[in-house]
């Protein structure tokens, strides 16, 4: 286990006098470096993704973060699978940020997003455990005194088989360490997988059922003391002034400090005592040049972009203007996706200690190399003497990758309280109003359809807000962000399904004081609104069934169509629904995997209960089965959540939601069965943790208006009076 | 300065009063499988059982909680053995983060000893927890198959 691993305070292994070899750089090969490396409790380091001790255990490194999302085992079953190891004795522990520095970033890209923990990591991982096993076959066959081809490998035992004589990787882990790695070990074709694509237990379940799973906002230092935090509630505000003499009395406070120029902490013996007195602290916020913006004038000015003269064209074929000028019959309607919260379980978190010669901080995080840059920057010092302790998270879905705010708080508030360690905890509250929000969008849809109702042209205008802009500017093309366009692309892990005559997608980018953030599925959720509900308006425009609508369009996505199929056969598309329910459909294709909804819905007045969604995904390799049933059927709940009760508003410049009464989330009693399709069709490396989550919403929009004739195009649903039961 | 009986055992706690009972337990008694996630008994995070029956312990204060039994998710499992919720809970791999799980598995083994066959609507009228990793499906299962057990 992870937390079992990390001997909190120290780090969770320590390399070797003998050290790595120099000048290694990862690119897509991997480096191994030369002499023995040692975990802590002394085992070899065969590589630096496996660590085998004498007790046959197999430890295997991974660089990724857990969120609940299975990557640890996911990417464990990678390494085993060519590892040949016996899988019950396989554990996992996270190298830090640090080591990965000091060590030429060997363990790679460390974060955990994008749905790309094992897509974009598989075949180094994979790699990792082939090179080790054939350095463990070496070993062994250097101590028979044969040649390494005479011996096998198989659940962590190598056979000399001419002799039938065998031993344990870890009785030769300790040769094994000190060969030469191999270059180039070829790695096994997918037919011959034993460990991936089986559904494998997790490796972290039993703590988190007895409690001793240790969270981020669990974490105990000696000596550590407390704190929360108020950030100016207005983004771009200050915090001008607080009058500290008001709470230093009260009890357990040690500090009241300033947090760089926007926020105040309370320092105390224990959260509680930080709280209560921070609570009761007068602040003044100098709340900047914001501070009358509300989610009207937002949304006027979001309006502004949908008939603009400019935009950013991202498909453009054919000459959509005339073909919709020209066509028989034209459909147009206006969507808007409001801002949301991530809003996961634990608060944002994050504990520090400073001295000036060194910084550390421990924190739940999906990105350990942008925790640690955080860290450095924060703390003023050089990354030799920073390091980074990840620890479980308690949730993530975007908050925790690309955002690191909480780390550069703690460091510095530990800067004001040398040599102590201070743990940050935010309140929800906190956690409510200082998100990275969900973009704000609005979208034009304008459709043309000729005689015999074909889609001629097709026009989706966006006009909103550009996550790239605020986050990662220098990943802007020429000014525009190519995130917005997920799943409408022309091409690439995000590709549009429709083959329009004359299409033309482009983006009236329209920012706001508001920071936004990459949020669980990111733009395909309402990408996914706007296109798959407007072709069911399209379709009821042209008179087709909605299925049959998409089907002609979809001839050159045989992918896309699949999924499509697929879910349509397993709910019975076509055929009577049981009495009282109604059916819709979506698909999209999003981080590299196909996928498709059919939802099925009973409305009674305002109340819609959502009954079942039969999910398909082609994710081209299916690691874990079991646990991409589970990232389906959670997708769904963050978004329906969203799509039903959630959004976070705007008034005098800050967001009005600070707690779940007012930022709702599902409950089991809301829950619809969910059945799942997984049908990997191989050759490619899909996303798991996110591509589903799209299209849920709009198969049950689409069955909605089904069951009512109503056609929602704002959100979320609460707002038209709608309860989801 | 209050006495408390949590999991079977007696602790001092150097706290005003009205403190609720989850910070007491966090950070005086030191066990954090309780968690916090609202602080306005809306998640279902911080339950416990005051003498069986769940509780938010994030809106509990401590005084109301004196003289209880008090049992955490540390307390349920007896003697080194699960209790039933949480075996189903690891058969049927509910959690994924796990930062609600440790409520929920309270809120259900409270429901259990209540009615111990629940059907869907007994659960769907007593568990009430928010889990935004989504894990309901599995929930459900579980709670079914504990009830078996």
């Amino acid at each position: 286990m992870i937390t079992k691993d990390l001997k909190i305070g120290r780090r969770s292994f320590v390399i070797g006098s003998t050290a790595v070899g120099a000048g290694l750089a990862l690119g897509l090969k991997i480096p191994f470096g030369a002499g023995v490396v040692r975990a802590q409790d002394g085992s070899p380091e065969i590589n630096a993704w496996i660590v085998i001790r004498p007790d046959d255990t197999v430890v295997v490194r991974v660089a990724r973060s857990e969120m609940g999302q299975g990557t640890i085992t996911g990417l464990a079953q990678m390494a085993a699978e060519e590892l040949e190891c016996n899988w019950s004795k396989v554990t996992t522990e996270y190298p830090t940020p640090g080591q990965s520095v000091a060590r030429k970033r060997v363990w790679g890209n460390f974060s955990t997003g994008g749905s790309r923990g094992i897509r974009e990591s598989n075949e180094y991982v994979r790699k990792g455990g082939a090179t080790a096993r054939v350095m463990l076959v070496q070993a062994a066959a250097d101590a028979w005194k044969v040649p390494a081809s005479e011996c096998s490998a198989a659940n962590s035992v190598i056979t000399h088989k001419p002799t039938g004589r065998t031993t344990t990787y870890g009785k030769v882990a300790e040769a094994a360490a000190k060969l030469t790695p191999p270059a180039d070990v070829p790695l096994k074709d997918p037919k011959e997988w034993k460990i991936i694509g089986k559904s494998v237990k997790r490796l972290d379940t039993i703590d988190k059922v007895t409690g001793a799973q240790v969270y981020g906002a669990d974490l105990k230092l000696p000596g550590m003391l407390n704190a929360t935090i108020k950030e100016c509630p207005v983004f771009g505000g200050k915090a001008k002034s607080f009058e500290a003499d008001k709470i230093k009395s009260m009890p357990g406070v040690r500090h009241v400090v300033k947090v760089g120029e926007t926020a105040v902490a309370v320092v105390a013996d224990t959260w509680w005592q930080a709280k209560t007195a921070l609570d009761a602290l007068p602040i003044a916020w100098d709340e900047g040049p914001n501070a009358k913006v509300s989610s009207a004038s937002i949304a006027e000015m979001l309006k502004s972009g949908l008939d603009a003269d400019q935009a950013f064209v991202r498909t453009q074929v054919g000459d959509v203007k005339a073909a919709i000028a020209g066509a028989a019959k034209k459909v147009e309607a206006v969507y808007a996706y409001p801002f949301l919260n991530h809003a996961p379980m634990e608060p944002m978190n994050a504990t520090a200690k400073y001295t000036a010669d060194k910084c550390e901080v421990w924190v739940p995080t999906q990105n350990g190399e942008a925790a640690f840059a955080a860290t450095l920057a924060a703390s003023g010092l050089p990354a030799e003497k920073c390091e980074v302790y990840k620890i479980n998270l308690g949730g993530g879905f975007g908050r925790r990758g690309a955002f690191h705010d909480y780390v550069t708080q703690a460091v510095l508030i530990a800067k004001q309280v040398p040599g102590t360690p201070v743990k940050l905890l935010w309140t929800r509250e906190e956690d409510m109003v200082q998100g990275r929000y969900h973009p704000v969008m609005q979208a034009k849809l304008t459709g043309g359809l000729d005689a015999s109702g074909n889609l001629v042209g097709l026009h989706l205008r966006l006009s909103g807000q550009s996550i790239l802009a605020a986050v990662f500017p220098q990943n802007l093309q020429d000014g525009r962000d190519n995130a917005t366009f997920q799943g409408l692309d022309p091409s690439g892990d995000f590709t549009l399904g429709y083959t329009v005559p004359n299409l033309l997608i482009d983006h009236a980018m329209r920012n706001t004081h508001v920071p936004p953030g990459f949020w669980r599925g990111v733009n395909i959720n309402q990408n996914a609104i706007f296109l798959e509900c407007f072709m069911d308006e399209l379709a009821k425009a042209a008179g087709q069934d909605a299925l049959e609508f998409r089907r002609k369009l979809m001839t050159k996505h045989p992918k896309h169509l699949a999924v499509l199929n697929a879910v349509a056969d397993r709910a019975g598309w076509g055929k009577p629904a049981p009495q009282g329910v109604h059916r819709g459909l979506a698909h999209m294709m999003a981080f590299g995997s196909y996928v498709a909804a059919c939802a099925e819905v009973s409305v009674t007045g305002d109340k819609v209960k959502v009954r079942r969604i039969v999910c398909a995904t082609d994710p081209g390799h299916a690691v874990n089965p079991a646990q991409i049933e589970r990232q389906i059927a959670g997708s769904f709940v963050y978004g329906l959540s969203a799509v039903f009760m959630e959004e976070c508003t705007v008034k005098d410049g800050r967001i009005e939601q600070t707690n779940f009464n007012s930022f709702d989330s599902m409950r089991i009693a809301q829950m619809p069965k969910v059945e799942s399709i997984i049908m990997p069709s191989g050759g490619f490396w899909g996303g798991v943790g996110e591509p589903t989550i799209c299209v849920a919403a709009p198969a049950v929009l689409n069955a909605y208006f089904n069951a009512t004739g109503k056609r929602i195009r704002t959100f979320p649903l609460k707002n038209h009076g709608i309860q989801m039961v | 300065m209050a006495r408390l009986t949590i999991n079977g055992k007696s602790s001092e706690v150097n706290v005003d009063p009205n403190t609720p009972l989850l910070w007491a337990i966090r950070e005086q008694v030191g066990l954090t499988g309780t968690k916090y996630g609202c602080g306005v008994a809306l998640c279902g995070a911080c339950t416990v059982h005051l003498d069986g029956r769940a509780v938010r312990s994030c809106v509990t204060p401590v005084s109301t909680a004196v003289g209880k039994q008090i049992t955490t998710i540390e307390g349920l499992a007896a003697n080194g053995v699960l209790h039933k919720v949480q075996k189903a809970w690891v058969d049927n791999e509910v959690p994924q983060c796990g930062y609600c799980q440790a409520g929920m598995i309270m809120a259900v083994a409270a429901l259990l000893k209540d009615k111990p066959k629940p059907t869907d609507a007994d659960i769907d009228g007593s568990i009430t927890n928010i889990c935004r990793c989504g894990t309901f499906q599995q929930v459900r299962e579980a709670i079914h198959a504990a009830a078996k057990a």
